[in-house]
Order: C-alpha cells, then sequence, then structure tokens
C-alpha cells in the first residue's frame, strides 16, 4: 500500500472522520474474505503442526511397530463396554492371517483398551535437534496408536505425515524465496532498464513458460547425485523448483514496475526532488510489494505440487526423508491402495496445504487492490 | 498452474505496460528518476545517440523484413526456429549434466553380471556413441541428426530413437489433446452456467469442486481411479488396452478397446485445467454480465440463452482461449506423470527411464519433441484467438 493511495474515507457524519491507514484497509478488505482468512488459520495450524512435529507426533517417522503391519487407522473413542470415558482411548488390534489370501486382517478387540496420556513420555526425540526430550502430545498407555494406520514396515503414518509436513511445507516457502529473489532480479532488471535488456528478458520469460515443466524437472532431479546428502538433495530440489517457477513472478514484477514508472505520484515525488532510491524504496516498492507476496503465495502451491510429484516418481527427495511426496511413493500401485488405501492420506494434507494457498492467494489480492472498495463505505 | 500469457501474443496485442518505442521515455532515461543536471551527459548522450540510431536503423531492416508478406503462420514458425535452438540447448546442459554417462551405467550393468570390460573395450565403446568427443560437437551431431529426422541411437533400448519414438508419442499427442477437448466441453457450459447462476448452489459445488481439483496432483487422483475402479467395479484400470488387445493389430474392436480406456487418463490429466478454465471463464463472464450492452439487449427482449451466448459469451471467451495455449505444458506434465502411475504406453514412462539411464539420444528427444507440441499448441491457439476476435489482427 502507498502514501499516495492512501485517501480517507469519505465522510459521513462525525463518527467516520478518523482516518485509516492503507494497512488498516487491507485489513479490513481481507477480513471480509472469510475463505481466506479460515485458510490463514488453517495453514498457520499446518505450519505449527510442521514447527512442533517432534511433540505433536507419538512415534519418530522410522519406529516400527511389528504387531501392527499395514494395519488401518484407529478411532479414538469415548465409550467402553461400561459406558462413557471421559479421558479418550483406543482399542488395540487383533491380527489374523487370511488363509486364502495370506493378507494380515485386523479387528478391534475390545478387550485392548490404551486409554491416551497427554505430555507423557514416549520416544526419545531432539526437537529442533537442539532440546531432547521423551515428551509427546498424546501416548497410548500400555499401547499402541496409530491414527492413520502404519505403512508396510509398521511405521505410523500419522507420525510421518506431521515430519514430511515439515518438508513438504519448508520446501515451498524455500522455493518461493528463491523464486522471488530471481524474479525481483530479473522483472525489475527488465522494468527499469527496459529497451533491449527487456526484450531479452521478456524472450528467455516466454521460452521458459513454454517448456514442459515436469519433463524438464524430471531431467534436472535426475541429474542430482545418488551420493548426496538429505540436506543437498533438499536444497537442490528446492533450486529446481525455482528455476523454472521464477519466470512468472519476474513477468509481474516487470509490469508493476513499468506501469508504476508512470504514475502520478512517482512522478510527483521525482518532481518534489526525491532521490532515485528514495523514490524507488519509499513510493514503488511498497505499491508492488503487496502484488508480488500475493503471487509469492500463489506459487507456494506451484512448488509443494512439484516436489509430491518429483519424490513421487522417486527422483526428489529420497527415503530416509520424510515427505509428503516420499510417503505418497509408497502406494504407487492399485495392488498396495486396495490393500492398504490409508497410504493415500499425505495426499489429502497436499489438496489442503494447497486448497488453503490458493484461497488465502485469492484473499490477499483483493485485499492489496486499493481500488477495491469490497463493499466498504 | 496458471499463466499468464503466450510468447507471441505481445507481438499482436499492445501490451498495456509496455511503454512504446516512440512515446515513451527514450532508452536512456532510465535513471531520469534523478533530478537534476547529470554531469558529464556529453558523452552518454553521444552513446545513447549511436545506439538509438542503430535501433532505428535495425527497426528499417526489421520492417523491410516484414514487408516480405510472408503468411502471419509462416513468419511465426520462423520466429520459433531461436527458441527451439535455445530450448534445444537447454535441454542438452540439463541431460548431460549429471555425472558420468551411458557407458558407465553400461559398464556397471556389465561388471555386476560378472563381465570383464577391458579398457580399449571401453574406449570403443565411448568412440561408439561419440563420448569421447567434446560436448559441443556431441551437440551439435544430436541437433543435426534431430533437424533432419534421424533422432539417433537408444542405447537402452538397443533401438533407433525413431522407431521407439513415435508410436508412444501419438498416444501422448491422444491423450493430450482428448484431455483438452474434455477441458472445453466442460469447462465451458459449467463455466457459463455457474456465472449465468452466481451464488446459487450449483455456483458454490462448482466452485468447491473446482478449487479441490485445482490442488489435487494428476498422479494422486489416478491413484483413486485406480482406487474407486478396483472397489466399485473390481477391474484394475491401466493401460489403454485390454491385456487381449495389447499387441493385436489395429480393428475397430481395438478402437473400441481403446476408447474405453482412454477416458480415464482423460479425465484424470484434464481436471487441473479444466477448474483453471471454469474459474476464468466465470470470472470473465461475470464482468461482461454487468456491462450496460448486456442490460439493454435484456431491456430490449433477447432471449436470456441467446443473449449470453452471442455477446457476452464471445469476449468472456477470449481470454480463456489464450490460456489454454498456456496450459499445454501443464497438460504435457500431467499426461508425463499420470502415463506412469497408469501404466500407459505413452512417452511418460520411457522418458523417466531414458533419464536414468542417461540415455541422451532418447530422453533429449523426448523432451524436444515434447517441446515443439507445445509451441505448435500455442501457436494455433494465438491463431484461433485471432480468429475468433476480430478486433486482435496479425500484427
Amino acid at each position: 500500500m502507498s502514501d499516495a493511495t492512501a485517501a480517507p474515507p469519505p465522510a459521513r457524519g462525525e463518527a467516520l472522520l478518523a482516518t485509516v491507514t492503507p494497512r488498516q484497509l487491507a485489513w479490513r478488505r481481507f477480513k471480509r474474505h472469510r475463505l481466506a482468512l479460515v485458510s490463514a488459520v488453517v495453514l498457520g495450524v499446518l505450519y505449527l503442526l510442521a514447527l512442533f512435529c517432534e511433540l505433536v507426533a507419538p512415534y519418530s517417522p522410522q519406529t516400527r511397530n511389528v504387531a501392527a503391519i499395514n494395519a488401518p487407522p484407529m478411532g479414538i473413542r469415548f465409550f467402553h463396554t461400561d459406558g462413557f470415558h471421559l479421558r479418550p482411548f483406543v482399542y488395540g488390534y487383533d491380527m489374523r492371517v487370511n488363509p486364502d489370501t495370506w493378507m494380515r486382517e485386523y479387528t478391534p478387540n475390545v478387550g485392548k483398551r490404551y486409554p491416551l496420556r497427554f505430555f507423557a513420555s514416549g520416544d526419545e526425540h531432539t526437537l529442533w535437534n537442539l532440546l531432547p526430550s521423551t515428551r509427546h502430545l498424546f501416548v497410548a498407555e500400555g499401547g499402541y496408536i496409530h491414527l492413520f494406520g502404519t505403512d508396510q514396515l509398521g511405521r505410523d503414518v500419522f507420525s510421518r505425515i506431521l515430519y514430511g509436513a515439515r518438508v513438504s511445507l519448508s520446501i515451498g516457502v524455500a522455493g518461493v524465496v528463491l523464486t522471488f529473489v530471481l524474479g525481483i532480479l530479473f522483472g525489475g532488471v527488465a522494468g527499469y532498464l527496459g529497451g533491449i535488456t527487456d526484450r531479452a528478458v521478456q524472450w528467455f520469460i516466454a521460452v521458459l513458460l513454454a517448456l514442459p515443466t515436469l519433463p524438464l524437472w524430471m531431467a534436472l532431479s535426475a541429474a542430482l547425485p545418488v551420493s548426496w546428502s538429505p540436506l543437498a538433495v533438499y536444497f537442490g530440489v528446492t533450486v529446481i523448483l525455482s528455476l523454472l517457477g521464477w519466470p512468472y513472478l519476474a513477468r509481474q514484477v516487470r509490469g508493476r514496475f513499468l506501469a508504476l514508472r508512470q504514475e502520478d505520484f512517482v512522478i510527483a515525488g521525482r518532481l518534489l526532488g526525491a532521490g532515485r532510491m528514495r523514490v524507488i524504496l519509499r513510493h514503488m516498492l511498497p505499491n508492488f510489494m503487496s502484488h508480488t507476496i500475493t503471487a509469492a503465495t500463489l506459487a507456494v502451491p506451484f512448488m509443494i505440487l512439484g516436489e509430491t510429484a518429483l519424490s513421487f516418481l522417486g527422483i526428489g527427495l529420497r527415503p530416509p526423508v520424510v515427505s509428503w511426496g516420499v510417503l505418497m511413493q509408497q502406494a504407487q500401485n492399485w495392488q498396495v491402495i486396495v490393500m492398504t488405501p490409508w497410504l493415500l492420506l499425505p495426499g489429502l494434507f497436499v489438496i489442503i496445504a494447497v486448497t488453503a494457498f490458493n484461497l488465502l492467494g485469492d484473499g490477499l489480492r483483493d485485499a492489496a487492490d486499493p481500488y477495491n472498495t469490497g463493499g466498504l463505505e | 498452474m496458471l499463466r499468464a500469457s503466450a510468447p507471441g501474443l505481445e507481438r499482436k496485442v499492445p501490451d498495456m505496460d509496455k511503454p512504446t518505442d516512440r512515446g515513451g521515455p527514450p532508452a536512456d532515461d532510465a535513471d531520469g528518476l534523478s533530478a537534476g543536471p547529470v554531469e558529464n551527459a556529453e558523452p552518454r548522450r553521444g552513446i545513447a545517440r549511436l545506439l538509438r540510431a542503430t535501433l532505428a536503423r535495425g527497426r528499417l531492416l526489421c520492417a523491410a523484413i516484414a514487408r516480405i508478406r510472408l503468411p502471419y503462420a509462416v513468419r511465426r514458425m520462423l520466429g520459433m526456429i531461436p527458441t527451439l535452438a535455445f530450448i534445444s540447448i537447454i535441454i542438452f546442459v540439463v541431460i548431460q549434466l549429471p555425472p558420468g554417462d551411458i557407458v558407465t551405467s553400461t559398464l556397471d550393468r556389465l561388471q555386476a553380471s560378472g563381465v570383464e570390460v577391458s579398457e580399449e573395450q571401453v574406449q570403443n565403446l565411448r568412440a561408439q556413441y561419440n563420448l569421447d568427443k567434446h560436448p559441443a560437437l556431441q551437440y551439435l551431431h544430436w541437433i543435426g541428426g534431430f533437424v533432419v529426422g534421424d533422432m539417433g541411437y537408444s542405447y537402452m533400448f538397443a533401438r533407433p530413437v525413431n522407431e521407439l519414438i513415435w508410436e508412444r508419442l501419438g498416444y501422448t499427442l491422444l491423450i493430450t489433446i482428448s484431455a483438452m477437448l474434455f477441458t472445453w466441453a466442460v469447462a465451458v457450459p459449467l463455466g457459463i452456467y455457474s456465472a449465468v447462476r452466481q451464488y446459487s448452489i450449483t455456483d458454490y459445488t462448482l466452485t468447491a469442486i473446482a478449487l479441490v481439483g485445482l490442488a489435487t496432483p494428476p498422479f494422486l487422483l489416478a491413484l483413486v481411479f485406480l482406487y474407486v475402479g478396483f472397489e466399485v467395479f473390481g477391474i484394475p484400470i491401466g493401460g489403454l488396452f485390454s491385456p487381449e488387445y495389447r499387441e493385436a493389430p489395429w480393428s475397430m474392436e481395438r478402437l473400441g478397446d481403446l476408447l474405453t480406456h482412454l477416458w480415464i487418463p482423460m479425465v484424470v490429466v484434464g481436471l487441473g485445467s479444466t477448474a483453471v478454465t471454469m474459474r476464468i471463464l466465470r470470472a470473465n463472464l461475470l464482468d461482461e454480465l454487468k456491462k450496460p450492452y448486456v442490460v439493454t439487449a435484456r431491456a430490449k427482449g433477447v432471449r436470456p440463452a441467446r443473449l449470453v451466448l452471442k455477446y457476452p459469451f464471445r469476449i468472456a471467451i477470449n481470454p480463456f482461449i489464450s490460456t489454454l495455449g498456456l496450459q499445454l505444458p501443464a497438460l504435457v506434465s500431467g499426461e508425463a506423470i499420470v502415463s506412469i502411475v497408469l501404466n500407459l504406453p505413452t512417452t511418460g514412462k520411457m522418458l523417466l527411464d531414458a533419464l536414468l539411464a542417461q540415455d541422451m539420444y532418447l530422453a533429449g528427444s523426448v523432451v524436444m519433441l515434447l517441446a515443439i507440441l507445445i509451441l505448435l499448441g500455442l501457436l494455433l491457439s494465438d491463431l484461433m484467438l485471432a480468429w475468433i476476435d476480430p478486433r486482435i489482427r496479425y500484427e
């Protein structure tokens, strides 16, 4: 928001004479977008879960429960045979091998009742590699709890999704930050210098936008050496995702830059004797930052989906790193999906996160538009 | 994802943001923001004048070339040549990037199976695959062959790339085009409906579906289809043919079998762009429906269906078509991954294998052909745009 667009709201009676800053106006516009607000909350929760996944997850991502391999999700219950219990509990499984199909079949056993203990001790973990602890948000006393079931090795899907959230959600943001830098650099240079530079960048952007994204991503990811450490692969994938993601942002930055250069308030600032950097930083930047932040928000899903697709194909992140794409790699053929459909649950989280980012971006876009009254007087 | 504009479009539609060469500030006015006289402006002026003169001369030359009235489509195709040359370099570099090459991966395989390979044999192998030459020569060898229609030899399949690609590329094309037709067939009526009946229950439902459709990775949708197909219909979905027709020669029955399998990849690949185009069409149509001419027409008693289709729709469809061309990269990408999940005989799986084995000729040619496919699609969508919207002229 800029100072120039900070027209006070039209006065209608004494009460409305108070002035409102552009930021407050934007916030008011944003608040009217209910879905965007909800999405912001959903994303906040997801990122908090990702941040504190060691605490929230009942198990570490590699802990194996050999008593429950390929076990279905458990329901949290409050009613036992003897009536209502305030403390929630789960039923353990009875496993039997089906003599016809040789598959494990699980049935909840009312006799195995495991009550939940909150902030009790369980697997050892080190929060953010700093604070060793054994506390977990919840653990099942005397047994096990698998809210989303387990995979072929008996690892808890719920815990793995939370650990995966940390990688998948952060790679989206890291990728966008890099995209942002590249986009502003190229877009700004093109919009600022104009002329031949502008045309060259424009052409380059057009070429990149016309490339088949996924096949090129595949080619780039296949180029990541197998010997790289998980961290290096993580950064490699981030760079790869940004390399093809920046043109869209650069195009917008350039457009804004060119449009703003002609605006009256920029010319006014110049005529009043403001220096070049002051005009850019004080008057132009606040104006197009809101737009580019919006564009960046809308670019995060692109990154998350890209990471998921690459990891799913086995050429992005690799186990033992846990990401949503890596998790879904387990569910690659129909036999596995039919037997253990809960392995598709990471996909649900991808959909939730991407939808929330899309809606939030829509809301931000409307809020960032100073000419959108959005029904406000 | 949504992309804003096509490479060719700027040339025809005047870009609002772009300062015109004559009207806008001159090229050296970049520092025009700083107030006051600039010291030693003289030499810079001189350079600027020289630059401007050169530019003007260049523009004259371009105008002279443009005066040779080639059909627009041909000129656009000529314009694609430098783009393709650039893309081919990107592709070559990207694919040659990983350390090691096809010979090292072949050697690993041979040694794993206990075959002794002498240094001399290695050298022969390298020479045979041109790997002993400078990368630039390798590039020229590849692209030179590509241009005359010989895409080289696939080391992995031990067959010429041409043989491998054509049939698979045909299926890729089939799925991509049918996904695009699906997008049109579904997005247009639904987009119109949800604009005309804004804020109705159907509108909200469609919006919700579009949002989820936009957020679902194609491969996840394919997996869900696999699951539903087995649980509900009891059949393993996948492939483009039933087993009995897989190797059969072409016949009406085989064609019918193909069509019964085709709809799944078509829907899976097309859903994302259907969601996007439906939303765009809805937004555009809503903007148009508010305009006075629509009110006038309605007041004059034009029947609603005829009114919407005849006037606002024709304007609203315009950006829709230009973005359809840009959704091609998304469709091609979606097709690549869906075909791996659904086990379709298209280029996707072959590309993945070729990339992992560093089979340069095969992988490079596949990506290159996909890029050409997309560029041709963009050209088609631009031509169609000009055909539909009489306000747009070819330069």
